[in-house]
């Protein structure tokens, strides 16, 4: 057969953006039903035909999701736990990467064995022990003792996947910077962090959200109600309102919502970091 | 060794002696330095990380109490027998790989056909691979309640509503009350969440090709097919190696789909490995038990995936040409 010609290139290409289009319905439609639900008002029946746009708009089920107690409460709490979680994962995995990328020191290997291990070991199997010692440490309960358990699950990762991107930089600056009398660590917060800031708001953005959405742990961890989580919020929702679902999606959405911000708004690290390392969203 | 902390380049270090590999004859730093960038962060992973490894297989070894006051009696390998002895241990064993293996074949072979035709699509691609990665980045217990809300029992439940107009079913399906048909919710749950990873991933694979190499096929006379068949795939092929093995080590962590779709039921029908362990340790404050489950799963999880890697090359490969 020969290459196809002018005009059935055209067919082809219209055919494939369909087929794209196709997708798109695929991947959005179950997100516009949920944000439809949300504003649609409070209903405790389905609408029938299912709609995928709402007749009206309201917000009657965001007010009533911010009027029940402690929702508001929860959303500042996941915040706090998130950013908090962000920002210990990023220093912590950053120093450590940057110690493994440029320093020779005794235990280097074994250390670097040792945390290779737990990328292939899932942080879920951990429930048990770490919930043991947790409890044992008064930990339980805890806002900082969640986030320390929060943090350390994916400093493995990140370490591995920093390291990578300190050891592809040149050191030129560096070694001219520290014959010029620089200490280790202005090198490494003047130099190093600035030229590795896009791998940085990476792993910064990846442990935001694990941390936003994690729901085991949180339920497990933080029982007393004002310690709540979003995940968690949002699962009484459905558990008190079962047929609400209005107030379940609109709890949804506010949790949704950023995270989806921050993917679009960050989307060029997002595709580097998950295209580099396989990190998973 | 220790003394000589000399930040080094990685390509010289390895054919000549250290202290050739700079130019620098003293030490850059005093040697305690390379530790104050390590140990914080190592602290941290050791205390929750490795510890609870550890402190899991001791707790595997006993018939543990939580409560406070009783003492934990040291059993051997009871639990790890009881755990092989258990036929639910098994059911939800099987359930788990099957899940993996059809979740994983579900989101590689859609992300593979959505790659391709991104990357073959004039315009747009941009948005495409934006929107296909939405369910990605959308948690899972937000998209569990939605997928049962989809499910939803009635005329009134959208899939119902969709097939129905269709043709398919004559009368309104109760997805999640029968084990079959709730897996299909489970099923097409991780496949829609997970098909936008690994487009983009494919997608990147795909974008690194030269695009001479289909230049010259064309001339040769190959149909769009065949360029792909045995251009475009044997050229992918560490990333389909990477891909399948990141996602089957993410197919056997399936978890919190199963808790709030079915919770495992009904009759325990639709038990993952991991709803099992959570229901033995907190439900039933078997904590042994699940100790022995958690060891087990994490140990078929690093075997799946080193077995893989053997057979398919490394794995762990980063996404390169």
């Amino acid at each position: 057969m020969i290459a196809t010609s002018g005009s059935q290139q055209r067919i082809l290409n219209i055919v494939i953006f369909l087929v794209l289009c196709a997708g798109v319905f695929i991947a959005v439609a179950p997100l516009l039903y949920m944000a439809s639900t949300a504003l649609g008002g409070v209903a405790y029946v389905q609408t029938y035909p299912p709609r995928l746009i709402p007749e009206t708009i309201n917000f009657e089920n965001f007010e009533q999701a911010f009027a029940s107690r402690n929702f508001l409460r929860a959303a500042l709490n996941s915040g706090y736990i998130a950013v908090s979680t962000a920002v210990l994962v990023t220093a912590l995995a950053s120093t450590m990467a940057y110690g493994f990328a440029r320093f020779e020191f005794r235990g280097k290997k074994i250390i670097f064995g040792a945390l290779l291990i737990m990328i292939m070991i899932p942080g879920v199997v951990l429930l048990i022990p770490q919930f043991i010692l947790a409890k044992n440490l008064g930990l339980l309960n805890s806002l900082p003792g969640i986030i320390l358990v929060y943090s350390a699950g994916p400093l493995a990762f990140n370490t591995f996947l920093l390291r990578g991107f300190f050891e592809n930089l040149p050191r030129e600056i560096e070694e001219s910077a520290i014959i010029d009398g620089a200490s280790a660590f202005t090198v490494f917060w003047r130099i190093m962090l600035p030229l590795a800031a896009p791998a940085i708001s990476t792993v910064a953005v990846f442990s935001f959200l694990g941390a936003w959405d994690e729901y085991l742990l949180a339920l497990n961890f933080l029982t007393d109600e004002s310690l709540r989580t979003l995940p968690i919020a949002i699962a009484n929702f459905r558990g008190q309102h079962a047929s609400n679902w209005g107030l379940v999606f609109a709890g949804s959405l506010t949790a949704v919502i950023p995270t989806i911000l921050l993917f679009v708004v960050f989307q060029r690290y997002f595709i580097q970091g998950i295209t580099s390392g396989g990190v998973r969203g | 060794m220790s003394i000589n902390s000399v930040p080094q380049q990685r390509s010289t270090a390895r054919t000549i002696p250290q202290r050739r590999a700079t130019h620098l004859t003293k030490p850059y730093y005093r040697p305690y330095i390379p530790y104050l960038f390590i140990l914080p962060g190592l602290a941290l992973y050791l205390l929750w990380s490795v510890y609870p490894l550890a402190y899991q297989l001791h707790i595997s070894f006993y018939d543990w109490r939580i409560i406070p006051g009783q003492t934990s009696e040291y059993v051997g390998l009871a639990n790890y027998q009881a755990v092989f002895a258990d036929r639910t241990f098994w059911l939800a064993m099987q359930n788990t790989a099957l899940y993996a293996i059809v979740t994983v074949a579900g989101q590689m072979i859609i992300g593979l056909t959505l790659a391709i035709l991104v990357n073959r699509v004039a315009v747009a691609k941009r948005f495409f691979r934006t929107v296909y990665y939405l369910p990605v980045v959308t948690s899972w217990v937000v998209v569990s309640f939605l997928f049962v809300y989809l499910f939803s029992p009635g005329e009134a439940g959208l899939i119902n509503f969709v097939l129905t107009k269709l043709g398919m079913i004559n009368e309104p399906i109760s997805w999640l009350a029968n084990s079959n048909t709730a897996w299909i919710a489970i099923y097409s749950l991780g496949i829609w969440k997970g098909m936008g990873w690994a487009m983009v991933i494919f997608l990147a694979a795909l974008q690194g090709i030269p695009p001479e190499l289909y230049e010259a096929a064309a001339i040769d006379g190959a149909t769009e097919i065949q360029r792909i068949r045995f251009m475009t795939l044997p050229l992918i092929r560490r990333t389909i190696f990477f891909v399948l093995i990141a996602l089957m080590i993410g197919g056997f962590q399936v978890f919190i789909s199963v808790l709030l779709i079915t919770g495992g039921g009904p009759l325990h029908r639709t038990e993952v490995a991991l709803t099992y362990m959570f229901d033995e340790a907190f439900g039933d404050l078997n904590f042994g038990y699940g100790a022995a489950l958690s060891y087990v799963l994490a140990l078929v999880i690093v075997v799946v995936s080193l077995v893989q890697s053997r057979l398919f090359g490394r794995g762990d490969q980063d996404v390169e040409y």
